[in-house]
């Protein structure tokens, strides 16, 4: 037996080589490494020596940045947890150039914000528009870096145009004196969600259709949350600090920061927010899924608790539009904590307690979510439909029909009947629905109730 | 003879399930079968083989179970799934039709000479 010391340390050297690369994981690695010895063991059999075998077998596994970039397409949510641009793509732009274009855009999105201040006394008119003027620099930045096909593009923004148009146009009717009416509320409520399905488009470089970036969408929406409530807390530190020290010295800061910081710094924040979530090269794991680890148990304790007060606790005949108001918030907590974790959740990894815990999670928001309804429902029938019940009602339908979908793959999932995808593929499949459903509320809502 | 890199690539995973549906094997045994089935004539980079394989496993057409080898190396084995065969049996299908369509083409480019003969004779 000849000493196989030097083949010993090339393959060592390959492994090292190939497991820096962020899209294969260490079993990636044991299972190339393994096609690799065997290769190497026929060529030797064949009448090779070490080096010759070990060149060879390298050269018939390809190169390793096609290969890793292939593993990259399979695998992108392995990518989302370390660095988003793959080495060696081409195109991949130097950070700080990035960074100074993201600066410029939130620069603009700033200024559009003091214009929007300066061209209306009406609060109703700023909180409306204040998505309109600051989620196209958002859009704008992704449009930069991701360059979507002009079509694309193009039915994005009349779609957003169309919105702006709808709630400002519509001639709505006030409520009283310094109360807008509900639709106008309505409207105001949902543009946004509308405005930021269509971020997504740019987000995902007008591959809309794709489901892992639309996956990648979900994911950059809850990083982006957390970045952005982190930024915020620090923010308002620093401006307590300032008004602090300012008010000693009896300097009054309440105009400047009115006029100045928060118009800059709130846009700013967003954007700043999401260029972190696409730049960070940490190893850390994305915080949300670890936030729905925490959360699902307590979330399960909490809707357990619901349930027995709805159903011993009271007349539900008394309940307004208020408990269908909540129990939306509740499905949408409950949909979040099942979106995050699926969206962390490695694909490959077979049925496990955690998969049942979430189940657990969504059958109870089901039943809570049923005895609400039903108390809703007779209300209804008995007074009536107004445009905030039915804006409440139809979201709680929306939500119901995704968990009551999803509880039905996450079952067939851990009695190993379903794929793991296909609980995956439901989630982002369904995303439009809720656009959907808020492009009607905005568009149909206010013509249908009469402007109220 | 060198196949063309697309044709490789759309007949890769038919292979891959028809090789499986033989039995459990690992990837380098998939590759080695491959080579083994087209004389050596289909080269495949076998790198490429993994995220295919891994693909085929989020689908839930094979499933994957680590083992050892005789080496006593940790390996990974595949074996076709129930929606496996299902999948195959499609493919199989689409091949057959696609297969079909070239051989009725190439016996009308060998045959169509002749058959044109008695146009160009009226000419």
């Amino acid at each position: 037996m000849s000493d196989h010391t030097t083949l010993e340390a090339q393959i060592d050297q390959w492994r090292a080589y190939l497991q820096r690369r962020q899209a294969v994981v260490s079993a990636d690695v044991d299972e190339l490494e393994d096609h690799l010895r065997g290769q190497i063991a026929d060529l030797t059999a064949g009448g090779l020596d070490d080096d010759e075998a070990f060149l060879v077998a390298v050269k018939r596994m390809g190169g390793l940045d096609a290969v890793s970039r292939e593993f990259a397409r399979e695998h992108s949510d392995r990518l989302w947890k370390q660095l988003v641009l793959v080495p060696g793509e081409p195109g991949a732009r130097t950070w700080w150039r990035d960074l100074a274009v993201l600066l410029a855009f939130a620069l603009g999105a700033g200024l559009a914000i003091k214009i929007l201040v300066a061209a209306t006394a009406d609060e109703m008119v700023m909180v409306r528009n204040a998505a309109f003027v600051v989620l196209p620099f958002l859009a704008g930045w992704f449009a930069w870096k991701r360059r979507p096909a002009p079509v694309v593009a193009a039915v994005v923004v009349t779609v957003a145009a169309v919105l702006a148009l709808a709630v400002n146009l519509y001639p709505f009717v006030p409520a009283g004196e310094g109360d807008p009416g509900m639709t106008a509320v309505l409207a105001a409520t949902h543009a946004p969600v509308v405005l930021w399905l269509l971020v997504g488009v740019f987000y995902a470089g007008g591959a809309w259709r794709s489901h892992p970036r639309r996956m990648d969408f979900v994911r950059f929406t809850g990083e982006l949350a957390v970045y952005l409530a982190l930024i915020a807390l620090g923010g308002g530190l620093l401006i307590g600090l300032t008004f602090g020290v300012l008010s000693l010295v009896e300097v009054d800061f309440e105009a400047a920061l009115s006029g100045w910081v928060l118009p800059f710094a709130m846009p700013g924040a967003l954007l700043v927010a999401a260029w972190l979530v696409e730049a960070k090269k940490s190893v850390v794991e994305n915080i949300a899924p670890v936030l729905t680890r925490v959360f699902t148990p307590l979330t399960i304790v909490m809707l357990a608790a619901m349930f027995v007060v709805l159903l011993v606790g009271g007349p539900l005949t008394a309940v307004d539009r208020e408990l269908l108001i909540l129990m939306d918030a509740v499905l949408v907590l409950v949909l979040a904590l099942l979106l995050y974790s699926i969206s962390a959740r490695d694909p490959h990894a077979r049925p496990g307690v955690f998969d049942w815990v979430q189940l657990v999670l969504v059958g109870a928001a089901l039943a809570v979510d049923a005895v609400a309804l039903t108390a809703m429902v007779t209300r209804i029938a008995e007074f009536g439909l107004t445009a905030n019940k039915t804006a409440a009602l139809g979201l709680n339908l929306v939500l119901l029909a995704h968990l009551v979908w999803a509880a039905r793959l996450g079952l067939g999932f851990v009695r190993g009947r379903q794929p793991f995808a296909a609980v995956e593929r439901w989630q982002t499949a369904y995303l439009p629905a809720y656009g959907a459903w808020a492009a009607v509320v905005v568009l149909l809502f206010p013509p249908l109730f009469g402007f109220a | 003879m060198r196949i063309d890199k697309d044709l490789v690539a759309a007949s890769a995973t038919p292979l891959v399930l028809g090789i499986l549906a033989g039995g459990d094997l690992h990837g380098y045994a998939i590759v080695k079968r491959v080579a083994e089935l087209s004389d050596g004539r289909m080269q495949w980079t076998d790198g490429m083989l993994y995220p295919l394989l891994h693909r085929l496993e989020r689908l839930g057409y094979v499933e994957a179970t680590w083992g050892t080898s005789e080496a006593g190396r940790r390996r990974k084995h595949y074996s076709l799934t129930t929606a496996g065969r299902e999948a195959l049996a499609e493919r199989q299908a689409q091949w057959g039709v696609v297969s079909d369509a070239l051989r009725q083409v190439w016996q009308d480019v060998r045959t169509g000479p002749q058959a044109l003969r008695p146009a160009e004779g009226w000419a």
